[in-house]
């Protein structure tokens, strides 16, 4: 039990210091990037059309990163201010699910192929949500 | 024994990969600063606030990986995460990433570990598009967008986490027969 207590030490030592550079150099990237783009640029950019919203809240929400709640608070505020539920919901899907900012730590650590492929699934299903949601909706409202 | 050197080589290569990265991190800052000094200063502002927040996220982890490691049997893994899980394992992956809270990084760390013991490539896509449900935060998403669509948003992020897992597991597959 004690050797195994020493390898387990060990090795999670190890993963510690292997993790540590990109868990401090994400977090200032992240924190650089939020700063960059604030707020008040998104808001210009939506309002052309359903799909076009979609893909401009999917990239916008993919390349942005922070805590899931801003982007449901943002979200919030962009539908109280005009925004289409598409662009909306698909922000709030790939805020999450899509990581541009942390692609790189998802390569280094899970693999490359696997980090690029799922990242790029995953701001396509960003779309479809934000679709399938909203004539969900629209079709949920018809029997009401 | 003959998997041993791969292994070292690909874990000194992780270990040297991430102080690189973090040099250039650096250096945008250092770009920025020099461009915008007010603007850096403000990033550093957030990075120490956001800080504060992940370290504790960390230290649970890190404990989790060190019990992992001390009680965790490849075998287990293999059974109930590996390639013959089967429904059991796609349950603990949706439920684990919806549990899982804080920052995503550290949790890159956990499923490479368990990826190394023998958990499906399908299961850890799972793990992280399930983490889009976050259950502390449906009042809110109820309380800016209702609670028809926050029923429907979760249910189709449900059925998009088994896709997901799904089409990476066919996409691994395509690459196992292309090498």
């Amino acid at each position: 039990m004690s050797n195994k207590l020493k390898r387990s030490a060990r090795k999670t030592l190890q993963t510690f210091i292997n993790i540590l550079p990109i868990v401090l150099g994400m977090l200032l990237l992240t924190s650089l990037v939020v700063k960059a783009f604030p707020a008040q640029v998104a808001n210009g950019l939506f309002g052309q059309n359903n799909f076009l919203d979609a893909l401009l809240g999917a990239t916008f929400g993919g390349i942005t990163a922070g805590h899931p709640l801003v982007s449901y608070v943002f979200g919030g505020e962009l539908l109280a201010s005009g925004v289409s539920l598409f662009a909306v919901t698909a922000l709030i899907v790939s805020w999450v699910t899509v990581g541009v900012v942390q692609l790189p730590a998802e390569a280094l650590i899970l693999g490359k192929s696997f980090a690029i492929y799922r990242n790029l699934m995953s701001y396509l299903f960003a779309i479809a949500i934000a679709f399938l949601t909203v004539f969900s909706l629209q079709l949920l409202s018809l029997f009401h | 024994m003959k998997n041993k050197p791969k292994e070292t080589t690909k874990s000194g290569k992780n270990a040297k990969g991430g102080w690189i990265f973090l040099a250039i991190v650096l250096l945008i800052y250092g770009v920025t600063a020099l461009l915008d000094m007010d603007l850096a200063m403000q990033a550093i502002a957030s990075f120490i606030h956001l800080f504060d927040k992940v370290w504790p996220v960390l230290l649970i982890v890190f404990i989790l990986i060190f019990m992992i490691n001390l009680f965790l049997e490849p075998v287990w893994v293999k059974k109930y995460l590996g390639r013959r899980s089967g429904l059991t394992g796609w349950l603990a992956a949706m439920v684990g990433g919806m549990l899982s809270t804080g920052p995503v990084y550290p949790w890159y760390a956990l499923l490479s570990d368990l990826r190394e013991q023998g958990m499906k490539t399908s299961l850890a896509a799972v793990f992280l598009y399930s983490r889009a449900i976050k259950l502390p935060l449906l009042p809110l998403l109820v309380h800016y967008f209702g609670l028809t669509y926050t029923m429907i948003l979760v249910g189709y992020l449900v059925v998009f986490s088994i896709i997901s897992g799904l089409v990476m597991e066919k996409i691994e597959e395509v690459h196992k027969d292309s090498n």
